[in-house]
């Protein structure tokens, strides 16, 4: 089976700062998987790269067999990649339905029509409520972004990724700023979501109990380089990763 | 419940259009000057609105679009005779249209407040050529004698023909503040970064409603000409691009109506105070502090805030009871 996503030899840097340093590795389809490392690490900025907010220096970046190094977040977006963000970004004045449902317009290529009330869009109202419904949160549709709580503020956030219909998901640190308990119905929520939406997903975490608990490979990034690769029981038995960053914690 | 806000918002068209018609009945040329005036200024304001109130886009420079509108007709009338009256007003329209999209292109690549500098020095630009340029716009005098041919040139029939333009427009801007594209360019404000990864490009929608904001803006400098019979350089100054901004603070910019509202409290209280004194720019002055210092929804957004409120507080002493 081909790979969904390919990363090869991909760097950037910053000034003399290598943060993404020669990295390659392959996702294949309908995986789920997590990417750790400690901070300053690179994830974010490599998800940037992957997501065409930023562009790699050198090394080839291949989604669904097209190249896509290079190309607009736009243009990446439209081919199937989606992504949530560690720092929530929504719309925060807009309702929780518009902030989907708008996610769900584009979609469908209405966002250019200039007559026509939002609401008179059945499809994508539909599909935006379904959308919500699968993250719980259908009950506050009407309510604005900004009054839910934050971790209600995080799903939405996922949900108009969702709305998309991507093949692929990245998600930033899903269950930052999260209680145990909080941690542990988005570790659930995830891989429902996973199933439910047929992805291939590829989570950045530092929450270890959800890193190992849902990921089927994990990959471990220090200082910009891919450190090591596998199983979380390959990851767990790696001495290198034990000394570089999980220490004691396992 | 959608068949109830449907009814209301016939209810308001209806009533919007019914008070405005029925000006011309008192029968007083002042009266009809004035509501013209708050008609032409309140669409230009709720046009400019589009870009700053729905978009986050603060342009000081609307005055070039507006003038182009009334030099449209100003020049076409000038040189070919007051038959040509409504085709300069479609010229001035187009014109402004085609400078819209050029200009778009060059400054909206710039964001915040770079982009209000040089929509400033864009409309200066504009204003000081006009200025200079006598032999052709006939500089600080204007073009003067502008009356609309035929039916047209009588003033109630002019104001019937601003009226149904108006309703027209702003029914248009309304519908399109309600739809796909006008949510996304509130999204535009609220999270550009956000919009780029729902797959939409954010100076493509930019660059549209700075199209179509400065077309309204063209009709309404076009109309403007007709209503004073007259065009003048300043209708190209800043201060003009300042006035809608006023309005539209004024009214509240995260209203729709909010510009509007203003702009006929700016034309009345210029028309009432200015009758008296000759100070009152000041009186505008100490309102526009006083709503920005503690009214900062402006009138129409402190009002539904208001209206939430008592609705809350009923419903509230309901559940008590």
């Amino acid at each position: 089976m081909e790979p969904i996503l390919r990363l090869e030899n991909v760097s950037k840097a910053f000034g003399g700062l290598k943060v993404t340093d020669g990295v390659s590795f392959s996702v294949m389809p309908a995986e789920i998987s997590a990417i750790i490392g400690p901070n300053g690490a690179g994830k974010t900025t490599l998800f940037n790269q992957i997501t065409g907010a930023l562009r790699p220096d050198s090394g080839r970046i291949v989604f669904q067999g097209q190249d896509i190094t290079g190309l607009d977040t736009q243009e990446i977006v439209a081919l199937g990649m989606g992504r949530a963000f560690q720092i929530t970004s929504i719309f925060p004045e807009e309702t929780v339905l518009n902030n989907v449902r708008v996610a769900c317009l584009s979609r469908e290529g209405l966002t250019r029509q200039p007559l026509k009330g939002v609401g008179s869009f059945k499809s994508s109202t539909e599909k935006a409520m379904s959308v919500l419904e699968s993250l719980g949160l259908a009950g506050q549709a009407a309510r604005p972004a900004f009054e839910l709580a934050h971790g209600d503020q995080k799903l939405l956030d996922i949900g108009v990724a969702l709305a998309l219909n991507p093949k692929m998901l990245l998600l930033d640190e899903p269950t930052a700023g999260m209680s145990p308990d909080e941690r542990a119905l988005t570790r659930e929520l995830v891989v429902k979501l996973w199933r439910e939406f047929n992805l291939t997903m590829i989570f950045i975490e530092h929450d270890m109990d959800t890193v190992f608990g849902i990921a089927q490979k994990v990959r471990v990034l220090q200082q910009g380089r891919l450190l090591a690769e596998g199983t979380p029981d390959e990851i767990r038995a790696n001495p290198q990763v034990v000394t570089a960053y999980l220490g004691e914690e396992l | 419940m959608e068949a109830v806000d449907k009814k209301k918002a016939a209810a308001f068209w209806g009533l919007f259009a019914l008070i405005f018609a029925l000006v011309p009945a008192a029968g007083n040329d002042y009266y009809l000057t004035i509501a013209n005036r708050i008609l032409v200024w309140g669409m230009f304001a709720v046009a400019f609105n589009m870009l700053f109130g729905v978009t986050g886009m603060l342009s000081f420079g609307q005055a070039l679009f507006s003038g182009l509108g009334g030099y449209g007709v100003g020049m076409t009338v000038k040189y070919l005779g007051k038959a040509w009256f409504l085709p300069g007003l479609g010229l001035g329209v187009i014109a402004a249209a085609l400078v819209a999209y050029l200009l778009g292109y060059l400054i909206i690549r710039a964001g915040g407040v770079f982009f209000t500098i040089l929509t400033l020095a864009f409309g200066q630009l504009a204003w000081q050529i006009t200025f200079r340029w006598y032999n052709v716009t006939g500089g600080d005098d204007g073009i003067q004698g502008l009356v609309p041919p035929g039916i047209l040139s009588n003033r109630v029939v002019y104001y019937y023909f601003c009226l149904v333009l108006v309703l027209g427009s702003i029914w248009f801007l309304r519908r399109l503040a309600d739809s796909p594209q006008g949510l996304v360019l509130r999204c535009v404000r609220q999270n550009p970064s956000r919009v780029r990864f729902l797959g939409r490009r954010v100076r493509r929608n930019q660059r549209r409603v700075y199209l179509i904001s400065s077309v309204f803006a063209a009709l309404a400098g076009g109309l403007m000409a007709g209503i004073d019979s007259s065009i003048h350089t300043n209708m190209l100054n800043w201060t003009t691009s300042g006035q809608v901004i006023l309005m539209s603070v004024l009214g509240g910019i995260h209203q729709f109506f909010g510009p509007f509202i203003g702009a006929g409290v700016i034309m009345i209280i210029e028309d009432v105070v200015g009758a008296r004194t000759e100070y009152w720019s000041l009186i505008i002055g100490l309102v526009m502090m006083t709503m920005v210092l503690a009214f900062p929804r402006g009138l129409v957004g402190e009002f539904a805030l208001l209206k939430a409120r008592l609705k809350w507080r009923a419903l509230e002493r309901a559940e008590r009871s």
